[in-house]
């Protein structure tokens, strides 16, 4: 398929990967943050991990919606469905990740709820438009890729009257998850020469929002596109700054993203969504403004305002490294659930659940791996 | 899940709000909400069936022309393991 099977060349591939063993100086270490779980995934599904001189090296990044997402919000959203008796309508994505108490949205369903897997927001209508009576909510999660779609979702049911139309609203910003990562990173926590910067989110806010990565931290950035191509031909850039002691925001992505990203969908996101005060992120804890609600004038529609709800502490499962490897800190393969006891089939975090989860990525591609000897 | 896929707009209907995509051997209709001016014969970048973006061909063209540039040539029986 076009744009997508050039840039799987395996000649290609050969010629960067040869290319970057060429690059990477063996007197220095290279660790590169992929900031999304769409990095990972092609990582560890191309085998780019193993094209890579001992020296370069990936570090998976909290660039999961699922797998950040509080298992609070999971059990939030299975109330609504319980003991509001909505039909509350999501993405696949979610429908797996464990809640509190081994809780899940599919067990949930398993037992009556009327939960309903959609592709798109336009699912999401379609259903509250054909039972007026049922209230509908969908449950919104995902960055600034996923965002403006339910803007258009939120600004439909305003302009058709829809009364039993809401939103769950769990959409997350990735500026500031950045921002904290780094802002913690250092001889204690995560050590990070360079960030492959986000693809499909870039597309929608932009490369300019990444500034003050090198500006305040001295850390190079290039935005990546998800091809395995891409992936390698940024980590090349991304060696290339540090060994010239350049440090920018460099676009590699240029096919889909420009500095302004895509000012339409911004505006969109603009006038339906505010930023929260606070938000917790599973791992990395409570940010300031790193998520969205319902702006003020689109507060009819807030699915929170419309049916409280209490969810009192959820505890993570004992043993579940998901937050750490979320922060950068471990691996999969450091957490003594992986594998054993936690599989695809039978996932205790959500790092296992989300097939962009790091956890998922090492299960499905990499745990057949010899060891290196990094 | 911010995985997007690169589709042809095949058709658009009358309102302008909707599109047919192709996507290899795969029809489906996506909206056009969050881009303007879209032609038949575009590729968009398809996401939760919204078009996120136009793809540009030059960039993708110049891109590519950069990987082969990049590239050191691998003599593939020569080339020894990772």
């Amino acid at each position: 398929m076009k744009y997508i099977d050039e840039f799987r060349d395996q000649q290609l591939a050969r010629g960067l990967a040869a290319a970057i063993r060429a690059a990477a100086r063996p007197d220095r270490q290279y660790r590169l943050m992929e900031f999304c779980g769409g990095h990972t995934h092609a990582i560890f599904r191309y085998g780019i991990a193993d094209l890579m001189p001992a020296n370069v090296r990936f570090i998976h990044g909290p660039g999961c919606p699922v797998c950040v997402l509080p298992m609070a919000r999971i059990d939030q959203a299975i109330a609504l469905a319980t003991e509001h008796r909505v039909t509350l309508c999501t993405y696949a994505d979610l429908m797996r990740v464990p809640a509190g108490e081994r809780r899940s949205l599919l067990k949930a369903k398993a037992a009556g709820a009327d939960i309903r897997m959609i592709y798109s927001t336009a699912d999401a209508l379609r259903i509250a438009r054909e039972d007026p009576h049922r209230q509908v909510v969908f449950f919104a999660i995902g960055f600034e890729t996923t965002t403006p779609p339910t803007a258009v979702a939120a600004q439909v049911a305003r302009a058709e009257g829809l009364k039993n139309f809401s939103i769950f609203c769990n959409h997350v910003l990735t500026p500031p998850a950045l921002h904290t990562i780094l802002a913690t990173a250092g001889p204690d926590g995560v050590q990070l020469d360079g960030i492959l910067g986000p693809s499909h989110v870039s597309s929608v806010i932009g490369s300019a929002p990444y500034a003050f990565v090198p500006h305040e931290f001295g850390t190079p950035v290039v935005i990546a596109g998800f091809e395995p191509l891409d992936v390698m031909q940024s980590t090349l850039m991304l060696i290339r700054q540090l060994n010239e002691g350049r440090c920018e925001v460099e676009n590699q992505y240029t096919r889909a993203v420009t500095e302004q990203g895509n000012r339409k969908a911004q505006a969109l996101m603009a006038q339906v969504f505010s930023p929260r005060e606070t938000f917790e992120w599973r791992g990395l804890g409570l940010l300031p403004h790193s998520a969205l609600r319902l702006a003020d004038n689109y507060a009819d529609l807030d699915a929170e305002r419309r049916f409280p709800v209490e969810i009192g502490t959820v505890r993570e499962v004992k043993g579940c490294e998901c937050p750490a490897i979320l922060r950068g800190v471990k691996e999969p393969t450091d957490c003594r659930l992986f594998g054993t006891v936690c599989t695809p089939d039978n996932p205790m975090g959500s790092c296992m659940v989300s097939s962009e989860g790091a956890c998922a990525a090492y299960w499905s591609y990499g745990r057949f791996r010899s060891p290196r000897d990094h | 899940m911010c995985l997007a896929i690169p589709a042809r707009i095949t058709a658009i209907d009358p309102t302008g709000e909707t599109a047919r995509i192709a996507l290899g051997g795969v029809t489906r209709d996506c909206s056009l909400a969050l881009i303007d001016d879209a032609a038949v014969g575009d590729y968009v970048l398809v996401h939760v069936g919204y078009a996120l973006n136009r793809i540009g061909e030059e960039e993708a063209q110049e891109t590519l022309a950069l990987m082969r540039e990049a590239g050191v040539p691998v003599d593939a029986a020569h080339e020894d393991a990772a």
